[in-house]
């Protein structure tokens, strides 16, 4: 904005006179070394006790110990994978990583779509229109106040009552909703899909290079040129002319009824989508919450303020509320994102087989509890930390842009 | 829900407080000391299934695998009634066994190797010879388990069903999709919801789950394929050999009554017997229950309080309509064959 930005902290910081290190008590640097010595040493000592005390008890009781059994052979079968498995050759460590990857379908679909139903829920409780309001806040406080575990059994139950395949629901062609899930048909993979794939990341790129650089004419011109029509181009028309100059193959895979089931197409099993229906309309209530107390933080006179410049209600919440609405919605969400990540564990109530599923089918088989459970605790512990890094990371984006 | 998880925690909780392994005491045998300071034996079952160990309208439990509890309990304690009962469900049942929950596990668990060599933990016999079997729905017009390719099976995580069945299906060159739920009532709903085409556990379970469908198990079939050996048992901490013994011969003395026609209403006549195998079995001679660290006539308690191995089965299982079979004395043509007790 203006000119000369005079910061203390940008001040280089005038360095205390250098003084050799005593080994005196009376030295605030030397007895700051020697606590964190004690304490270092202590926490050290403490779980080198835990650590030869459960193995010498493991031994004595006769407990198998230690994480060979990652590479056995598993035998337990799993009913939907990300990545081929097969029980007659497949091992433990495969199984505990379709659980990692089946946990983290529910978490990344569950967030994002909870995120968007959230936002449209919170921002509708502050409608003017009477009805869209009421009807929010009934959604927000029945939502909330029921326990997220029987949720997930009503709409596990709720699923189960679809017909059978033979009776299926038949709403499109290729379509079908049973109570063995949703069947939709599949396109076949070819090797020109990988060609008009990468010409959408291209596309992707030349979007972002165009919308800066249009933001960079509204600012020397005033008039901001359209963006729309480019980036349709990039997304949409660049990577079908690839595929069509490609010979353009389109080959679907449509799901038939044979004996018991459907086969060919694609399966959207019930167990996943109850626990991901559960979980979105549970969390959403909460994001809402979130939502609508971050654009009230947004004092009033912004809205005026951009109401006096001749702004349309929706480019204001778009411009001017929510950036600024942002930084009040960010940290509180990031413990909703963790929440529903964690509330993902339930699924052994539904029957759905993520990672708590098959680690503690796993440590009953092998019978190794101690390591079963750390493997949980690890893949907790890291899509946790990986969540709030990124939160974190964004959160502090955000918070730059206050002056 | 998550009491696998918890009892996980228990046991390494407990694994990393005690300074050491309990040290050998008074009786020899930790477990036994336990148990009667407590005054009350601690007996795994499951979560409910009919004929094993249900609770019924007044809330005791009944079953099969109750009374073998309450067989031991009368074996340590002189009294049947000195017992709590702890239910499990199949994924939290050993750890509750190794972190010391429970003193002795019948939960209709199936005895295998693997079991044995990484549980810490160790089979004292074998309470009921079982299979896993298939049920499904008569409608489906399902005749053999051949015909289930491409079939939706509901079955318990955890369980040796699961691995029996992925073994079965791999060598007819068959595919299923499993159901996995831990809850028996709730894995139990979905198959009725259809959900499943199919629904496997061992077939004394299918059987007891067709007689608790009351007026409407004519709806559900036992397919004829019986696909594994099953043999039930009761499980015990590895490392204290006197409580170990203490239960197999409980299940030996309750087999033995049976053989030598000794019941809950005769026994006290039979007191007076001049069989030497009776009056041993009795404790009318010898002093084997004593050397075995329990009352000299700890058969007497178990069969006035429970019976001989014939009433047990009559008063639990029979009802549900399940054949004595290879579960009857290897005299008649079964596979209990109780050691001579001498």
């Amino acid at each position: 904005m203006s000119g000369a930005v005079i910061d203390p902290r940008q001040a280089p910081i005038r360095a205390a006179p250098k003084k050799a290190l005593s080994l005196s008590w009376s030295d605030p640097r030397f007895r700051n070394i020697v606590w964190q010595v004690v304490v270092l040493g202590t926490v050290a000592l403490i779980v080198w006790y835990l650590v030869q005390n459960t193995t010498r008890n493991l031994a004595a009781r006769r407990i198998a110990t230690g994480f060979a059994f990652l590479g056995r052979t598993a035998g337990i079968p799993i009913g939907e994978a990300l990545i081929d498995y097969d029980p007659s050759i497949s091992t433990y460590g495969r199984a505990l990583l379709i659980g990692l990857l089946n946990t983290l379908k529910v978490a990344v679909v569950g967030v994002v779509l909870a995120t968007i139903l959230g936002t449209l829920l919170g921002i509708a409780r502050l409608s003017k229109n009477w009805l869209i309001a009421r009807l929010s806040a009934i959604y927000v406080e029945v939502i909330r106040d029921l326990p997220v575990l029987l949720q997930l059994l009503f709409w596990y139950t709720a699923l189960q009552g679809l017909p059978t395949p033979k009776n299926s629901f038949h709403p499109l062609p290729g379509v079908f909703l049973s109570n063995r899930g949703i069947k939709i048909p599949v396109v076949e993979w070819e090797t020109p899909f990988w060609w008009a794939l990468a010409a959408f990341v291209v596309g992707v790129i030349g979007t972002v290079a165009w919308s800066r650089s249009a933001t960079r004419q509204q600012e020397a011109t005033g008039v901001r040129p359209k963006v729309w029509p480019v980036a349709l181009g990039f997304l949409v028309g660049f990577p079908v002319l690839i595929w069509g100059a490609l010979g353009a193959p389109f080959a679907v895979e449509m799901p038939v009824l044979r004996g018991f089931n459907f086969t060919g197409g694609a399966t959207v099993s019930p167990e996943y989508s109850a626990l991901t229906l559960g979980l979105v309309i549970y969390t959403s209530s909460y994001i809402a919450e979130i939502v609508r107390s971050g654009i009230l933080a947004v004092p009033t006179g912004q809205w005026e303020a951009a109401g006096a410049l001749g702004m349309r209600s929706g480019t204001v919440l778009r411009k001017i509320v929510l950036p600024q609405a942002l930084r009040v919605i960010i940290p509180p969400m990031t413990s909703q994102y963790l929440n529903l990540t964690k509330n993902s564990s339930l699924a052994v109530a539904i029957g759905y087989q993520d990672i708590v599923s098959i680690a503690s089918t796993t440590l009953n088989q092998t019978g190794q509890a101690i390591e079963g459970i750390a493997a949980i605790m690890l893949v907790y512990l890291i899509i946790s930390l990986s969540i709030s890094l990124l939160m974190n990371w964004y959160n502090a984006r955000i918070a730059l842009v206050e002056r | 829900m998550k009491r696998h998880i918890l009892s996980g925690a228990m046991l390494l909780g407990a694994t990393l407080a005690f300074a050491a392994p309990a040290a050998a005491q008074g009786s020899g045998s930790a477990t036994i000391d336990t148990i009667k300071s407590r005054g009350m034996l601690v007996c795994g079952v499951s979560t409910g299934v009919a004929g094993f160990s249900l609770a019924d309208s007044k809330g005791v439990v009944q079953g099969i695998d109750a009374d073998t509890c309450r067989a031991v309990a009368a074996a340590v304690l002189g009294d049947v009634s000195k017992i709590r009962f702890v239910p499990l469900n199949t994924t939290n049942r050993f750890t509750a066994l190794q972190a010391g929950e429970i003193d002795l596990l019948v939960r209709s668990t199936t005895w295998t190797l693997g079991r044995e060599a990484n549980l810490g933990l160790l089979f004292a016999g074998i309470n009921f010879y079982d299979g896993t079997g298939f049920m499904v729905k008569s409608a489906s017009g399902v005749k053999s388990v051949k015909e289930l390719d491409g079939a939706t099976v509901c079955v318990q995580p955890g369980t040796s069903t699961e691995l029996a069945i992925a073994d079965y299906f791999r060598l007819n060159k068959l595919k299923f999709t499993p159901v996995l739920i831990q809850d028996q009532n709730e894995i139990q709903n979905t198959y009725l919801a259809g959900r499943c085409d199919s629904y496997s556990t061992d077939a004394s379970g299918l059987a007891a789950f067709r007689f608790q469908q009351g007026p409407k198990a004519e709806e559900q079939v036992l397919l004829p394929e019986i696909i594994s050996k099953e043999p039930l048992g009761m499980m015990v901490r590895k490392g204290d050999d006197k409580f170990f013994d203490v239960v197999r011969w409980t299940l030996f003395a309750m087999l033995q009554a049976e053989e030598s026609g000794v019941t809950s209403k005769n026994v006290d006549e039979m007191l007076k017997s001049t069989n030497p195998d009776i009056r041993r079995l009795l404790g009318a001679e010898g002093d084997l229950g004593k050397a075995m660290g329990v009352d000299n006539k700890f058969a007497v308690s178990i069969i006035k309080g429970v019976g001989n191995y014939a009433e047990m089965w009559d008063r639990t299982v029979a009802p549900l309509g399940i054949p004595r079979g290879i579960n009857n004395l290897w005299n008649k043509g079964g596979l209990h064959y109780p050691p001579p007790i001498r």
